[in-house]
């Protein structure tokens, strides 16, 4: 599997991935590194280690042109500071206008094209109201719009399919939530032990479909605990005191 | 030709105040040496265009150089947001700043159009995104060939790219190893480019299909070790990140911003005098 790996969770959970039942997989990160082999959670997509460990580097429009939109991406793997019911992903303002906002975040980055030309997206981030919004202020990147449409400035504005599947689902600290396949409304399938469903909804903006039959997800194993916890403690010994979770 | 000269005379000869400029690296080999030098020749209305502005772009926009931003991702890396971006944006402190905001992906294919000496650039790009609602640097065109809608955006061509680079031979040739990123394309796109690079040596012992700007495409190239602190370069240091944490707190607060900049930029004549006054503060600026 070709995961294309944003910054923080992702980069966790695909490095623990790789420390334990994928060790195959090939991680790409947006700074031109194909199959990166990081021992440490880098602390930036563009770490030394990245690269040193990487089966090629290529230049930034490369990754994005080659690797990227040519659609050699099995699953792009993604964070969000605001997500809608239907997995459309703001990372740019947060209240007032664009041009006027409350808060300024960061930006798209590679986003917008990692959640269209990846055949699937996967989703990580905490769940509460003020990251599962009934309405986004700004819609960055792409989930399951649903009136697709594409507007691209002055010119264009045509319907036309997503080239990738989108957000197949979204994991957070609760549970794990996947699209209804006739809707695209994400919709919860499984909680962490210990989570209840009025907890998911109590953490939700918008009336947080359930389904049928509930599942919990599996506790993590001794291993699987070890692996990540090991990787922190190397993370931690190799960046100092700098945050692991971008 | 690329000429060899020290950074203040490169920046004094290429960087005019309302001077669109590029100054690259993608979290590797950042020209925080030559952002410095900006500062201290007080440069104002410039625009800066960059993927990735990080700390430096946040100095620069502190001390009110940028008149506007052209840019896909702003922020610290690992730690968090840029706090004088985001004051310049949400309060206009010191100045209001323009924004015009691009994915990755379409800021690289620009460059590319612009280093192609092509008018635009094609992507499969912003599908579903609000972005191009508010750039007019983003539009469409159809395929003659399929009639697939596309993104078309502008080709970027600064006055002045600037970056940092690992090596340089004593005739301008310049060697870029590890995360290039998009400098190649940069300098390309460019109408003029200052290098800054760890050392200037007999012989770049390039290997074949190494990243090598010739001299001949290059204007100025400047020797400042450690030039790209508190980013890497890789082969000589690695990235300072107790620095970029640090950086959250000095910048958060603008008079602590202000002190900070004076007494380590503006009061220093140079980056390595910058970096002596660096060490001599305790807890900051140790790599």
């Amino acid at each position: 599997m070709v995961c294309f790996v944003g910054i923080g969770l992702p980069s966790a959970a695909a490095n623990l991935a790789r420390n334990t039942h994928a060790p195959e997989v090939v991680l790409i990160y947006e700074s031109g590194t194909i199959g990166a082999k990081p021992a440490v959670l880098p602390l930036s997509i563009g770490d030394g280690e990245l690269a040193e460990t990487a089966d090629t580097v290529v230049s930034v429009p490369e990754i994005f042109r080659y690797w990227l939109q040519a659609g050699r991406v099995d699953v792009g793997f993604l964070g969000a500071a605001q997500i809608d019911k239907y997995g459309n992903i703001n990372t740019t303002i947060i209240g007032g206008t664009y041009d006027t906002p409350e808060v300024r975040l960061p930006g798209a980055g590679g986003a917008p094209e990692i959640a269209t030309a990846s055949k699937e997206v996967w989703i990580v981030l905490k769940q509460n109201k003020r990251t599962f919004v009934n309405k986004l202020h700004f819609v960055t990147s792409a989930g399951h719009q649903s009136a697709w449409n594409v507007s691209l400035g002055n010119g264009g504005s045509a319907r036309q399919p997503l080239r990738g599947n989108g957000p197949t689902v979204v994991i957070t600290d609760l549970g794990v939530l996947v699209p209804d396949p006739e809707t695209s409304e994400f919709t919860l399938v499984a909680l962490h032990p210990g989570v209840t469903v009025d907890q998911a909804k109590a953490a939700t903006g918008w009336e947080l479909k359930v389904t049928q039959v509930l599942e919990e997800t599996p506790a993590p194993t001794e291993f699987e605990l070890k692996a990540l916890r090991d990787l922190y403690a190397r993370t931690e010994a190799a960046h100092g005191a700098a945050s692991t979770e971008g | 030709m690329a000429e060899i000269a020290t950074l203040r005379e490169a920046v004094a000869a290429l960087v005019s105040d309302g001077a669109v400029l590029s100054m690259e690296g993608f979290t590797h080999l950042i020209p925080f040496a030559a952002g410095h030098e900006v500062i201290r020749q007080g440069h104002r209305n410039l625009t800066l265009v960059r993927m990735t502005p990080d700390l430096i772009y946040d100095q620069m926009i502190g001390m009110g150089c940028a008149a506007k931003l052209i840019f896909s991702w702003g922020g610290n890396p690992g730690v968090g947001s840029l706090h004088r971006f985001r004051d310049a944006v949400q309060t206009g402190w010191p100045r209001p700043l323009a924004i015009e905001e691009h994915s990755h992906a379409d800021m690289a294919a620009r460059y590319q159009a612009g280093a192609s000496g092509l008018p635009f650039a094609v992507l499969r790009g912003y599908l579903g995104s609000d972005l191009p609602k508010h750039n007019t640097s983003i539009s469409s065109v159809t395929c003659p060939f399929t009639g697939e809608v596309l993104a078309a955006t502008r080709a970027l061509t600064p006055d002045v790219a600037i970056i940092h680079a690992q090596k340089a031979d004593r005739k301008g040739n310049v060697l870029i190893q590890g995360i290039t990123g998009i400098q190649k394309e940069a300098v390309l796109a460019s109408h003029k480019s200052i290098v800054t690079v760890e050392e200037i040596v007999d012989d770049l012992e390039a290997p074949m299909n190494a990243c090598v700007l010739p001299a001949w495409v290059l204007t100025f190239v400047a020797e400042v070790p450690g030039g790209a602190h508190p980013s890497y370069a890789h082969g000589y240091y690695q990235r300072d990140n107790a620095f970029c944490k640090a950086w959250d707190s000095i910048s958060r607060d603008r008079e602590t911003f202000i002190a900070w900049m004076r007494k380590h930029v503006l009061g220093t004549q140079d980056f390595a005098e910058f970096r002596r006054s660096l060490e001599l503060e305790v807890g900051v600026g140790r790599g």
